[in-house]
């Protein structure tokens, strides 16, 4: 448990802005003008019942998908339409409900993998690898032990991702999101399928890469619980549209909300 | 007993990373190379040099060349029997035009002529997936067969249309035409090709082979840690092609002595494609494992029968290789769709714990 | 400038100023379109069942039509000999099933494709010991095909009719109407639906994926029988063939690879299409652009609907 941080301007200034977005599929709205903010150094949820567009917005941010309308500003930049390679250069890392894994290499690959936007190395120094692109590696490989550490998976290193149970698989996820050192973190479900050890364990590292790297993190998150315990704000979504945006007590006794998710009161 | 790494620490990470941290695969590696340079030519007769290593070889390096592009990237390619041919005809042109260059530098500049039409022919790459992209492939390949007929002046206007193989030197040694040994072309196409390998294995080794691979497994997810698919893409089609087009020249400057167009016909593609299934897509050692099955096969289809007095027509044992060949495939794609290599590394681990069981 | 004459205007002057040549050139594009709808055919019926594309598909239809000449040459009747290659290509449908699909049931599509590759092989060389390797004849009059031509006055000129290929288009459009009949209307149609859509769904309502793959890969064996002996009647039946078979490809690009009515279109878009070209551009560039003309159109097609003409849009979920 947290003590929940009550005083926004302690926050930060606003990492990301999602404005008016509005989104969608053929005839399908997954999303109707939104709007809420992200501030650095926070951690922000995004909950809402099923269906209610919440990976749809993350797809937004992250550059999979062109909103209709609105605007992303993102560090003080207007971004009408982002690459998702954009994104990532931007600082923005992402996991995902079912797992995006390069389920053909190693836990480490995989980590390493996502050191690849600060291996600058080129072409050359590749193809005779000793040397400067040796050394880069060592680097880096220094830095994803750290973060192998921290997340406990030392003992999987080697083995190819594929073969990992779903947990430990969610974890290298998130591992190769840390080893991006991004300015802002995506999570969605992160706890999703998981025991209650597990969802113990995500919480922990959550809070510390927020606590301890400064990174602000946005989750997605269905476990009320995890979702009250962790974030320090919390934006609701419903069809598509924004009901609520507060602090997770004040989101709790929100009458939409609960309506929301419970229905009408018979 | 023999191939344990007891007593094997990694001190660094370096160490750790290296390509073969196992101290008995470097000696191994070491024994085949000493055992490639040395003892075989001692010991080979000119019909092993001909007909066995040096076509081995050759195809190991194409096989390496479509397995970078297949089984690292995931980019199914049908073409590599004309990214052979871009190869041999360039450096047939570059030669011609520069005699007095050493032709071994052409053979590897040629490389790059054939990276260029790779990196062509992948364009369609950056927009078309999978078997779609194999369809490309093939568009790729009839046309540039075409070209190989059509062109007069690729075959410097030969009145047979077949690429005629200048005579060329090596430091006074001959090393093209009739007067070349076997043994010379043999050790010019085995360092060129121990040469090229080692550096395919720098590149998968490191960030490059990484990107590549990130890209077959999902390149969704490789776009969003900031890879970006055309570079990836093209660079593969680009380095696939370098080595394809080295192969190729070297199958008509070193082995064959001279080529028809038909050489890089389709079937040369499939012939390619299948060692790298068989051997082992996304491996380089498959690339070897899987040339030298698909290429001896028939070799001692042919020659064995007839050493025990059963002699099977050259034809009847071609065709035998064929239905041989597609059993394999689908066999080996039944139990272990990872093929030769990765039966290998199998065949490694249970040697670690031999002689126990487990 | 002249060669912009050469490429833009010049060919439809040719056109227009011989029309009988233009309908020749048109009525033998429609001709190999209809020859390479009927191999896309097989391939879409596989595909649509087993999910697995089926690159033996040309070999097939090599096959078929070298067992019925095989046959036929060893002394048995014509349509005996029919009955024959079609239970042997019932025997192959139960021998892929049983050897091929079983064993890789759970496996990646690209497996299978490649598994598909081997059978290829595997078949070239098997036709090849049995049947030996050299071009064979038809035996299209024992089987009371047409030959001759009619030849139509007008237009200028005259137009030459195959009678063979008439009744190739004939025999297509009957084979392709009866399959989509059966594929609407029939329980087991139905069946193989639904096997296509998913696998898992299919077993669960007590589908037998089994028999479906069998039932389907012999009415893929049964097209390619049929035209291998088209194909074979208008000129011979070689090993040749399974190269001209990969233009079913650019064919599936076009007309989508589940789509039946999409393989006839793609069909008939490829085989006009590469005859005009040939005819009208071909001398342009020195001839011969048959071999890869198709290839290029479908890849033109792809950079702007990498899905196809008919095909389904992949959307892909993250």
């Amino acid at each position: 448990m947290r003590a929940p941080s009550s005083n926004e301007a302690a926050l930060g200034e606003i990492l990301l802005a999602v404005e008016d977005v509005s989104l969608s599929f053929g005839g399908v709205r997954a999303l109707a003008g939104v709007s809420f903010d992200i501030r650095k150094g926070e951690v922000r949820a995004i909950i809402g019942p099923n269906g209610a567009g919440k990976t749809s917005m993350l797809n937004v941010v992250n550059g999979f998908y062109r909103p209709q309308s609105g605007r992303i500003t993102f560090k003080g930049e207007v971004r009408t339409s982002m690459r998702p390679y954009a994104a990532a250069r931007g600082g923005i890392a992402r996991t995902f409900q079912n797992l995006a894994l390069f389920r053909g290499m190693t836990t480490l690959d995989n980590i390493l993998a996502g050191r690849t936007l600060k291996m600058h190395r080129g072409f050359f120094w590749q193809l005779l690898r000793h040397g400067p692109a040796l050394k880069e590696e060592v680097e880096h490989r220094r830095r994803v032990e750290e973060i192998i550490d921290f997340l406990e998976i030392a003992a999987i290193r080697k083995i190819q991702v594929g073969r990992l149970p779903y947990g430990l698989q969610k974890r290298v996820e998130l591992g190769r999101a840390l080893a991006m050192e991004p300015d802002l973190l995506l999570l969605d479900e992160p706890m999703a399928g998981m025991n209650l050890e597990e969802k113990e364990d995500m919480s922990r590292f959550i809070i510390d890469v927020n606590q301890q790297y400064g990174t602000t993190v946005a989750l997605i998150e269905h476990d009320m619980g995890v979702v009250m315990d962790l974030s320090d704000r919390v934006v609701v979504l419903d069809y598509g549209r924004k009901i609520a945006d507060g602090t997770p007590d004040e989101v709790k006794r929100d009458k939409d909300v609960i309506r929301a998710y419970l229905g009408e009161p018979q | 007993m023999l191939y344990r790494e007891v007593g094997q620490y990694k001190s660094s990470y370096a160490a750790d990373m290296a390509v073969f941290p196992i101290l008995q695969d470097r000696i191994g590696v070491a024994v085949i190379l000493l055992v490639a340079f040395v003892v075989l030519p001692l010991v080979s007769s000119n019909f092993l040099l001909n007909t066995v290593l040096i076509p081995f070889l050759i195809f190991s390096l194409a096989a390496i060349g479509l397995n970078l592009l297949t089984g690292y990237t995931g980019l199914l390619s049908l073409g590599t029997g004309a990214f052979m041919g871009v190869g041999a005809y360039a450096c047939l042109k570059l030669t011609t035009f520069f005699p007095n260059v050493d032709v071994i530098v052409w053979i590897l500049a040629s490389g790059f002529v054939s990276a260029a039409v790779g990196v062509l022919f992948g364009l369609p790459s950056l927009r078309i997936k999978g078997f779609y992209l194999a369809v490309a492939t093939l568009a790729a390949q009839f046309f540039l067969e075409w070209c190989f007929i059509r062109i007069p002046w690729l075959y410097n206007y030969s009145v047979s249309g077949a690429i005629e193989v200048p005579l060329r030197t090596f430091m006074g040694v001959p090393i093209t035409g009739p007067n070349a040994t076997a043994l010379t072309r043999y050790l010019i196409v085995l360092s060129i090709v121990v040469a090229l390998t080692w550096v395919a294995s720098n590149l998968v080794h490191g960030r490059i082979g990484r990107m590549w691979m990130s890209v077959r497994d999902m390149d969704l997810a490789a776009e969003l840690i900031g890879i970006r698919l055309f570079h990836a893409k093209l660079l593969a089609f680009a380095v696939s092609s370098f080595y394809c087009g080295v192969a190729g020249a070297m199958m008509v400057f070193l082995w064959y002595g001279g080529a028809e167009a038909d050489v890089f016909a389709i079937d040369q593609s499939f012939l390619v494609l299948f060692m790298v299934i068989i051997g082992g897509l996304g491996t380089l050692i498959g690339s070897f494992f899987g040339a030298a099955l698909i290429y001896i096969l028939p070799i001692a289809l042919r020659t064995i029968p007839s050493a025990f007095g059963l002699p099977i027509r050259p034809a009847a044992a071609e065709q035998l290789t064929f239905v041989i060949v597609g059993a394999l495939i689908i066999m080996f794609l039944v139990v272990e769709p990872n093929g030769l290599a990765r039966l290998w590394q199998i065949g490694k681990q249970k040697l670690r714990v031999w002689p126990f069981p487990y | 400038m002249h060669i912009l004459y050469q490429i833009f205007v010049d060919p439809f002057v040719q056109m227009g100023t011989a029309p009988d040549l233009l309908v020749q050139t048109l009525w033998d594009g429609l001709v190999a379109g209809v020859l390479y709808a009927l191999i896309a055919l097989g391939f879409v019926l596989i595909f649509k069942a087993s999910g697995v594309f089926n690159f033996a598909q040309g070999i097939m239809v090599v096959f078929a039509a070298l067992t019925l000449v095989g046959l036929h040459e060893h002394g048995v009747p014509a349509f005996v000999a029919l009955g024959l290659t079609i239970v042997v290509m019932f025997v192959l449908a139960f021998g892929v099933e049983r050897l091929m699909l079983r064993p890789l049931i759970n496996q990646s599509e690209i497996i299978l494709f490649m598994a598909t590759f081997g059978l290829t092989y595997f078949l070239i060389g098997f036709g090849q010991l049995v049947f030996g390797g050299s071009p064979k004849v038809m035996i299209a009059q024992e089987l009371y095909l047409p030959s001759g031509a009619f030849r139509l006055k007008g237009l200028g000129g005259f137009v030459s009719l195959q009678k063979i290929d008439i009744a190739a288009v004939i025999i297509a459009s009957i084979m392709v109407a009866v399959l989509a009949v059966f594929f609407q209307r029939t329980r087991i149609g139905r069946a193989l639906r639904a096997v296509a859509d998913s696998h898992q769904a299919a077993l669960s309502v007590g589908i037998s994926l089994e028999q479906i793959w069998v039932i389907v890969w012999f009415a893929a064996g049964v097209v390619a029988l049929t035209t291998g002996i088209m194909w074979g009647a208008r000129s011979e039946v070689s090993f040749s063939l399974q190269i001209i078979a990969l233009k079913a490809l650019p064919v599936l690009i076009l007309g989508g690879f589940t789509s039946i009515p999409g393989a006839i279109v793609g069909g008939l878009i490829i085989g006009i299409g590469e005859k005009l070209g040939e005819f009208y551009w071909g001398p342009l560039l020195g001839g011969g652009i048959e071999t890869w003309l198709a290839y290029v159109i479908a890849l033109g097609f792809l950079v702007f609907r990498p899905q196809g003409l008919f095909g389904e849009k992949i959307i892909e979920r993250i």
